[in-house]
């Protein structure tokens, strides 16, 4: 940038940014908190879902992240189970249940079949459960049942 | 004849939803119980408007009674098959705790339903005034037909959505006209 660096757009854009801060993240000083469990989240859950390459015929991207709540920090290697009303399967279904680990950067990533609505709504589940931290199940829901992603995001709180 | 159309397009629609083919039978099932619990909706407000063309009041009254009780059982098939299917979404349903908006309106307008239908089979045990006995009746009934419209639209489920849309209108407009018709909230002795 030439000129002058402290414009009037700069400094409302600079003290904008301070209040949207000061806003949303009055809990920094304490660390990035826990995710909660959500509503339903654990419903149709099967405890050991094996880890697998992927679930079924795929075609369907299950993506997320895992970071220690605190300090953020992304979580390498943690067992993330995924399960969803799917077409090939119900979520009772074992077939519909599968697991992955996160890779060094605390992301996963599991292709799946292509969930399709079920109860209303199209969604799927994921779960936390392997005892280091608290277990967390997710819910979450497709913006639309057309699309070929769906993320969901853990932030662990140590037991 | 139109009345046999507007209730047989919604069911036609959704067997043509492509949902089906990724659902188990008992779960479709479940799905068209609901499906055709809304077109017995719709007929309940013009049966007990008696506004139907052909039929006496004799048979109105008779056909709202039957209709009442298959609207009981669709909802409870209804409520049975999505049991089967996958019982801790429905046991959140009816402890109210369930993730989706709509199921609360569901297990409200199926309790009123019950509540309704009840105090028909009982009117000639409670010894209220005919006009009190309509009022708490039509009552029930308004809430039955509000939830369930709510429940329905906001479900992305088997139901086509035009045809859903303009079943759920239909039923608000017959329900709406018949109370305005029978003016049941004037509770005043017939003089």
């Amino acid at each position: 940038m030439t000129g002058s660096s402290f414009t009037r757009r700069s400094l409302i854009a600079g003290g904008g940014a301070v209040i949207v801060t000061g806003l949303l993240l009055p809990a920094r000083a304490a660390g990035v908190a826990p995710t909660p469990s959500m509503r339903g989240g654990s419903n149709n859950y099967r405890p050991g879902a094996p880890i697998v390459e992927q679930i079924g015929g795929g075609g369907f991207w299950m993506t997320g992240t895992v970071r220690r709540a605190g300090d953020g920090a992304p979580l390498p290697g943690q067992r993330i189970q995924i399960w969803a009303h799917t077409t090939e399967g119900h979520e009772r279904d074992p077939q519909s249940h599968g697991a992955t680990l996160t890779d060094a950067n605390g992301e996963f990533r599991l292709e799946m079949p292509q969930i399709v609505p079920a109860f209303g709504q199209p969604h799927g589940h994921l779960a936390y459960d392997s005892g280091e931290f608290e277990t967390v199940f997710l819910r979450p829901i497709m913006a639309s049942s057309k699309d070929k992603t769906l993320a969901a995001h853990f932030v662990l709180q140590p037991v | 004849m139109a009345l046999i159309a507007i209730l047989a397009v919604p069911l036609i629609a959704a067997a043509n939803s492509p949902l089906l083919a990724w659902r188990d039978p008992v779960y479709i099932l479940a799905g068209f119980a609901g499906v055709m619990s809304m077109g017995l909706l719709l007929l309940q407000p013009l049966l007990a408007g008696r506004v139907l063309p052909g039929l006496s009041p004799m048979i109105s009254r008779r056909w709202h009674r039957w209709v009442g009780v298959t609207l009981v059982a669709a909802v409870l098939i209804h409520v049975g098959g999505l049991w089967v299917t996958s019982p801790p979404d429905v046991v959140d349903a009816l402890f109210f705790v369930s993730p989706t908006p709509f199921s609360a309106w569901g297990v409200v307008a199926m309790w009123a339903a019950f509540a309704a239908a009840l105090l028909g089979v009982f009117r000639q045990r409670f010894t209220l005034r005919y006009r009190v006995w309509r009022l708490g009746h039509t009552g029930l009934a308004t809430v039955t037909i509000i939830g369930s419209v709510v429940h329905a639209m906001l479900i992305e489920g088997t139901m086509e959505i035009m045809t859903k849309t303009a079943l759920c209108v239909l039923v608000l407009s017959a329900s709406a006209r018949t109370l305005a018709r029978l003016r049941v909230w004037d509770t005043r002795r017939r003089s």
